[in-house]
């Protein structure tokens, strides 16, 4: 059992990681939305840049790109991936 | 034809459908060039009852028929998640359209279908434009239409509507589908085997308890109860009425054991499965021929989303866009002009002077009516007219931004630093065209530029808090107060003022995302779609909408706000002099109900040191902030008004005992926070959608205004 649980908050700019899970103790609502721009269990992503004041992040994913809050990267659990 | 609708095999093909076509899609997809092509531009825009999500609509031409074509609001879902997609969605469930054209870009079609799967879901004839092919194949992408129209079971058009390629085909094959010669029903979707069999079984039991008659589809409805859509638990309530409880029971059991077979919860699975039917359709339709990235787009990121050329150029952006709107609106006379040149806005101040030197001569023999007249119908309305180029050429810049994809940096940009305040990234843009330089600004076109924002708290916070920027209005305000008061000082007065303008805007927002507008910070997810040089044609043609909105609805409402206050400032007469002689303006106004209003209120204005005359003057400022000063030089006999000349009502203000400098930076401290102007409070109630949300930002400001404005003044008195 791994203790600690990687999150796309925890990547760094051009690392690539698949997503395991997301989980559902954000703001309301913020699942579905994740769902519905395509961040789903099995979906590779790339970490493009972060915002100059670090926060927001944009990453790459299902070949566009997204940009989501780092509040909201914290709920999504990833497993890193060689590209 | 009454018989019940079974399932699978309902409504599409019956006769009732309504004739009009609607246009889904993402956003960025290309929609509303599309859509722009469709229609040869022939539209109107209204709002949807109710809500403040706008509705275009125009009319296809295929040979001699003319076709109704609605645009929908571009949407990523239709799972109900904001506003436009509930709009969406309810449009096409209620209307009924006899054919859904959903526009798909081709160069990101996996989360592109994933819509298209939902509209398939719904079970109405569908066309799908896969738009942006030329994007698509410059970026190495083949595409199968004809494969993925077999596997989707609808007609499948490639469309470039920026310029026009595949329209035609495209009104064809709609104009097949209407006449029932070219099939459009999309294939059912699947989810496995499990939920299937759990979506038949609802369906059925939908069915079977119908009271009224089912519309549409039942298997859709059965989706929406296992996603736990509060919007679907309504239209069961209305459909099975008293047997509502039993489909919500089997409903409740259906998700239970399908989360416990997946061990996720049912929304999940089934929004998993419909992007495992649109990469199905991908991996069988779409080849690589060439290796290629989105180059261009990263490269360009690289810089303007820089930590440190990103701020820089931001900021560049803003200064250039400020500069050139009121420029280019106002500044600079450009516009040949009877052998000589005007600004626009001069052109229009031109034009209402000349007309109101028309109205000059019944001055004598009709006082009354040529009052009413002049100021009311020629200046009042006249005064919203002048803003009509700023809003123009604001819109056409913010336009060209927002099709360029730049906005959307923005937004990624500043979110961090606003978020602090309640808003988000993209209310800079508001906040700077309002006035927040410090050097001019019309919170008119500013509250229309929250339309860039996607969160409705936030954009309502950034509309409430927007006016208290400095406006081109308040420049001549605080140009008499200082030169009365604080010759020496011009530039230190205008900076402090600026900075308080920032520090109240701010902190209002604030304190309005803590106490007023509540709730969860909304999730900020954004995409940022590839550059692109903006369509110059659809740039224009939503510029011209906007502007054209504002002409019309601004002025009818700000037409009857006019009469109402000039009725107010003219009403009750005061006798004739002893003498005969009709009583000065002056006399008039101290008169009339504003003079008395202003009386009145002097007990409590005192406190911030303004006595009558500076009431009246500040209640002129309800229309425009700019009457402030003209009805200050009416009280003060002084006719600024016609000379144009600011300086002899400064000297006047500067030698009365009872002003002084702290009572002057008192009332240029109100003026600044003061209850926006008529034209500000028409677009606040028109953007928000409502007139409570007008009334709230009137008597919220002029209550900040006043507490601040006191403070000041009284803290001026103990320093002496």
């Amino acid at each position: 059992m791994k203790t600690t649980v990687l999150t796309l908050f925890d990547l760094v700019n051009g690392q690539t990681a698949r997503i395991v899970r997301i989980r559902n103790t954000g703001p309301k609502g913020i699942r579905q939305r994740l769902l519905d721009m395509g961040v789903t269990r099995g979906a590779v992503v790339r970490v493009e840049r972060h915002a100059p004041m670090g926060d927001p992040v944009e990453i790459a994913i299902l070949n566009y790109r997204l940009a989501l809050r780092m509040n909201e990267a914290r709920e999504i659990e990833v497993e890193p991936v060689t590209p | 034809m009454n018989a019940p609708p079974l399932p699978g095999a309902a409504s599409p093909s019956a006769p009732v459908r309504r004739q009009v076509i609607v246009i889904a899609g993402n956003p960025n997809a290309g929609k509303t060039s599309l859509f722009n092509r469709l229609t040869g531009g022939s539209q109107q825009v209204g709002n949807y009852p109710g809500v403040t999500v706008e509705h275009k609509e125009g009319v296809m031409r295929h040979q001699d028929r003319r076709l109704p074509v609605i645009d929908l609001p571009g949407t990523y879902s239709l799972t109900a998640y904001s506003l436009e997609e509930r709009v969406a969605r309810d449009f096409i469930i209620d209307e009924e359209p006899a054919l859904v054209v959903d526009v798909v870009d081709a160069s990101n079609m996996e989360r592109n279908l994933y819509l298209a799967v939902q509209l398939m879901e719904m079970r109405v004839p569908l066309v799908i434009a896969l738009n942006m092919i030329d994007v698509a194949e410059s970026r190495g992408l083949r595409i199968d239409t004809a494969r993925l129209s077999l596997l989707l079971g609808v007609p499948v058009v490639a469309t470039v509507g920026s310029r026009g390629r595949g329209v035609d085909e495209l009104i064809e094959t709609c104009a097949a589908v209407l006449d029932g010669t070219l099939d459009a029903l999309p294939q059912p979707v699947h989810y496995g085997h499990q939920v299937d069999e759990e979506i038949e079984g609802l369906a059925r039991l939908i069915t079977e308890n119908a009271v009224e008659e089912n519309r549409f589809e039942p298997s859709w409805l059965a989706v929406k109860l296992l996603e736990k859509d509060p919007s679907a638990t309504m239209r069961i309530r209305r459909i099975a009425g008293a047997r509502q409880g039993l489909v919500e029971e089997a409903a409740e059991a259906a998700v239970l054991r399908i989360e416990r077979h997946y061990k996720d919860d049912a929304a999940t699975i089934i929004a998993e499965r419909r992007y495992g039917v649109a990469a199905g359709a991908v991996r069988q339709c779409v080849s690589r021929v060439t290796e290629s990235r989105m180059d261009l787009t990263d490269r360009i990121d690289n810089v303007v989303c820089g930590r440190v050329t990103g701020p820089v150029i931001l900021v560049a952006v803003v200064a250039a866009l400020f500069f050139w709107v009121f420029k280019l609106s106002d500044e600079w006379a450009w516009m040949p002009w009877f052998g000589g040149w005007v600004s626009p806005t001069g052109l229009i101040n031109w034009a209402i002077a000349r007309l109101s030197d028309m109205l000059a001569p019944t001055q004598d023999s009709m006082p009354m009516l040529h009052s009413l007249f002049d100021a009311a119908l020629v200046r009042g309305v006249g005064g919203v007219l002048g803003f009509v180029p700023l809003i123009f050429f604001m819109f056409l810049f913010i336009a060209a931004l927002e099709d360029s994809g730049y906005i959307a940096r923005v937004a990624f940009i500043l979110d961090r630093l606003l978020r602090m305040f309640g808003m988000q990234g993209n209310s800079i843009l508001a906040l700077i065209v309002s006035g927040g330089l410090g050097a001019g600004g019309c919170a008119v076109p500013g509250i229309m530029a929250t339309r860039t924002l996607r969160e409705e708290k936030d954009r309502l916070v950034t509309m409430l808090v927007a006016p208290f920027m400095n406006c081109g209005a308040k420049m001549p305000v605080y140009a008499v107060l200082i030169a009365a008061f604080f010759p020496q000082s011009r530039t230190e007065m205008m900076l402090l003022l600026w900075a308080v303008s920032w520090l109240v805007a701010l902190a209002a927002a604030w304190m309005l995302r803590r106490f007023v507008v509540r709730g969860e910070q909304t999730p900020f997810v954004m995409e940022l779609p590839p550059y692109h040089v903006p369509v110059l044609r659809g740039v224009l043609l939503h510029t011209w909408e906007r502007t054209w909105l504002y002409i019309k609805r601004a002025g009818t409402i700000i037409l009857a706000v006019n009469i109402v206050l000039w009725v107010f400032m003219y009403f009750p007469r005061p006798a004739d002099g002893p003498d005969g002689k009709p009583p000065t303006a002056a006399e008039g106004l101290s008169h009339s109900m504003a003079g008395r209003f202003g009386h009145a209120l002097e007990p409590v204005t005192k406190l911030a040191g303004f006595d009558w005359r500076t009431n009246i003057a500040l209640l002129g400022g309800f229309a425009t902030k700019e009457v402030v000063i003209g009805a200050l030089g009416t009280v003060y006999a002084m006719d600024v008004e016609k000379t144009g000349d600011n300086a002899p009502l400064a000297a006047r203000l500067a030698s009365e005992p009872d002003w002084s400098p702290r009572r002057a930076f008192a009332m240029m401290l109100f003026v600044m926070l003061y209850a926006p102007c008529m034209s500000t409070i028409t677009v606040i109630a028109r953007e928000s959608g409502s007139w409570k949300w007008a009334a709230f930002a009137t008597l919220y400001s002029t209550a900040i205004a006043f507490v601040i404005a006191l403070a000041a003044y009284q803290a001026g008195k103990l320093v002496g």
